[in-house]
């Protein structure tokens, strides 16, 4: 086996060329084909090169979103699975995503305004949504000290995930036809984004996520082998927990108050990556995050591109990859 | 060296203290995963010496686990002090406590396919920065703990894939890999076959022989205590019941009193060591 330092290098040297290549790849495809070489033509200006403009004001905005969306989703499941140490704990299969996207509801229905030093109410609201049903799962979880079996977490997040889409439909029934029409879209996870302002909104949430998440690929493996043998190593348990309680709830709340609750890629990419890398963490976590990103931008781009000129919600394309994927997953888990 | 002085425990405290932190109700819990709010520890002396090897004995829910978490200052006691070298573990992070301290848990479990060699280099972390790799010194350093365990011949498996014996000899050497002074070992042999038995036993004596690795370890087998102890202390409802030399503690007395058993205790020319045949219930 290759030193650590080798194989980091190698999965973020890969990943990060697949993750480049499809930024790349990606705003060319559309109903107005484009060129890359006349897209980064210096010669012509800026205001005068209208693939550049179709390149990096009209498509780049999406593609960054789902890249940004795709590496926190992947990221936090990665995050899940250790925590709660199983295999098929996601923001999805937990209900986080769920209470994301009910907290986000919230603030868009109700028009509700609590801005936190400059960062807007709709991702706050999601990133409480998401802390709150994860502080529900995460309870029990610990509650039965042992940890929770896989039954019992599928049955907490089905039971999570029905109560809090209940509440999210009737917050919609209440809300008056035009809201409505857009909520329904965006519950389906969609990425219609024509503008970097969503991105640069989350953008604060996603560094100190993201920041929080460099440090907890070491208390992950270890916490991933009991609390008593992460204790026993040297890992301040609570406080990594805590931690990475706080971070994967951030980056799914980001996610969410972007594209909705995309499902499914917190749960198909760590495993993807698994076989590739291995199980450590230090390549399982920044391998997911990359590999997310390259994911959901080919799901966005299938789903812009299919059935073309009608653009699907991209979160149809990932469940009907992921759901498949999962039944596998828990067939081999039932083992 | 260290030394648990007039400790006290009770769980009452612990699961009031839990919900701060899930570490503690993870902690806590007792083997088995079922809470025993009586496990309690009363006022208990006990003093380990470098280069020993100490046994607790005792019947389930007499405080074996909890006295040997305490001393790895894995929670702290809720009177009384443990102290290494005569400072308190009270004040020492976790990171300080294990480059000096290893605990080996009953049982190791992970859903993920860790490698062998990846649950070893595990054992670096304490002496690791937050983000520090681990450098061709912390792999000699888990190689030389995976030769010392005899479990060099599969670095590279899968841990999942290991006989219980096998396991737990990797958790030895994960443990040995953190360069600890003291290795606290949590009923090592309790889900073993005999053969199993035998190889944990064997190692662990060599370790102390010949590695100079003190040892305290849990366990309710006698004959084990008997086999590799040099030391016992006897621990019934949370005090201690006798402590000393085995041979001095090891009787059939005490062995009525811990377990209500009525039982031989004979030297074993062969085996070279006490060995205790239960006759019947007292």
């Amino acid at each position: 086996m290759q030193p650590i330092r080798t194989r980091l290098a190698i999965a973020v040297v890969v990943f990060g060329a697949l993750l480049l290549g499809a930024l790349a790849f990606a705003p060319l495809v559309g109903s107005t084909p484009i060129s890359l070489a006349r897209v980064f033509d210096r010669s012509v200006p800026f205001a005068d090169n209208l693939d550049a403009q179709i390149f990096f004001i009209a498509r780049l905005p999406r593609v960054v979103a789902a890249a940004l969306i795709g590496a926190s989703l992947a990221a936090a499941g990665a995050v899940f699975q250790a925590l709660l140490r199983n295999p098929l704990a996601t923001p999805d299969t937990l209900g986080v995503s769920s209470g994301a996207a009910l907290g986000a509801m919230l603030a868009i229905t109700f028009h509700l305004d609590f801005s936190v030093s400059g960062l807007p109410t709709i991702p706050l609201a999601s990133f409480a949504g998401s802390l709150c049903a994860l502080g529900v799962v995460y309870a029990l979880a610990t509650g039965r000290r042992r940890g929770l079996s896989t039954t019992v977490l599928l049955l907490a997040g089905v039971t999570m995930t029905g109560f809090l889409s209940a509440l999210t439909l009737f917050i919609q029934y209440l809300a008056d036809f035009t809201a409505t029409f857009r909520t329904v879209r965006w519950l389906m996870g969609s990425l219609d984004i024509g503008s970097y302002g969503p991105i640069l909104t989350v953008l604060p949430m996603l560094i100190v996520a993201f920041g929080m998440f460099a440090t907890l690929p070491r208390p992950l493996d270890l916490i991933s082998l009991g609390a008593d043998a992460a204790a026993a190593r040297g890992v301040n348990v609570a406080r990594a927990e805590r931690s990475a309680l706080i971070s994967a709830s951030l980056a799914t709340g980001a996610a969410v108050s972007i594209g909705g609750p995309i499902s499914f890629i917190g749960l198909v990419v760590p495993h993807l990556v698994r076989l590739f890398v291995g199980s450590d963490h230090r390549l399982v976590l920044p391998s997911s995050a990359l590999f997310g990103a390259v994911f959901l931008i080919v799901c966005d781009l299938v789903a812009r591109t299919a059935f073309a000129p009608i653009e699907l919600p991209v979160g149809i394309i990932t469940a009907v990859i992921g759901g498949p994927f999962f039944l596998w997953l828990l067939t081999r888990a039932s083992r | 060296m260290l030394r648990a002085a007039d400790v006290s425990f009770t769980y009452r405290r612990a699961t009031g203290r839990a919900r701060t932190g899930a570490m503690e109700s993870a902690m806590t819990q007792a083997p088995g995963g079922r809470e025993r709010h009586d496990d309690v520890l009363k006022h208990v002396f006990l003093e380990v010496d470098r280069g020993d090897l100490v046994g607790i004995l005792g019947p389930n829910g007499s405080g074996k686990t909890t006295l040997l978490k305490l001393l790895g200052g894995v929670f702290p006691p809720a009177s009384g002090s443990v102290t290494l070298d005569g400072r308190p573990l009270a004040g020492w992070s976790r990171r300080e406590i294990a480059r000096r301290i290893a605990f080996v848990p009953q049982e190791t479990s992970t859903p993920f396919d860790f490698t062998v060699l990846d649950i070893v280099l595990m054992g670096r972390f304490p002496h690791l920065g937050t983000f520090a790799l681990e450098g061709p010194e912390d792999l000699a350093i888990a190689r030389r703990a995976l030769e010392a365990t005899g479990t060099a011949a599969f670095e590279g498996r899968a841990f999942s894939t290991l006989s219980g014996g096998e396991k737990q000899r990797v958790v030895v050497a994960s443990a040995l890999a953190q360069s600890p002074e003291l290795l606290l070992l949590d009923e090592p042999t309790a889900s073993l076959d005999i053969g199993h038995q035998i190889e944990v036993q064997t190692l662990l004596r060599r370790l102390n022989a010949d590695g100079g690795v003190t040892m305290v370890l849990s366990t309710h087998d006698l004959n084990l205590a008997a086999a590799l102890c040099r030391r016992l202390v006897l621990l019934k409802d949370g005090h201690v019941l006798a402590t000393g030399r085995t041979e001095d503690v090891l009787t059939p007395d005490t062995v009525r009193e811990l377990y209500h058993v009525n039982a031989e205790v004979a030297w074993h020319p062969r085996a070279g060591h006490l060995t205790v045949v239960p006759i019947g219930r007292s």
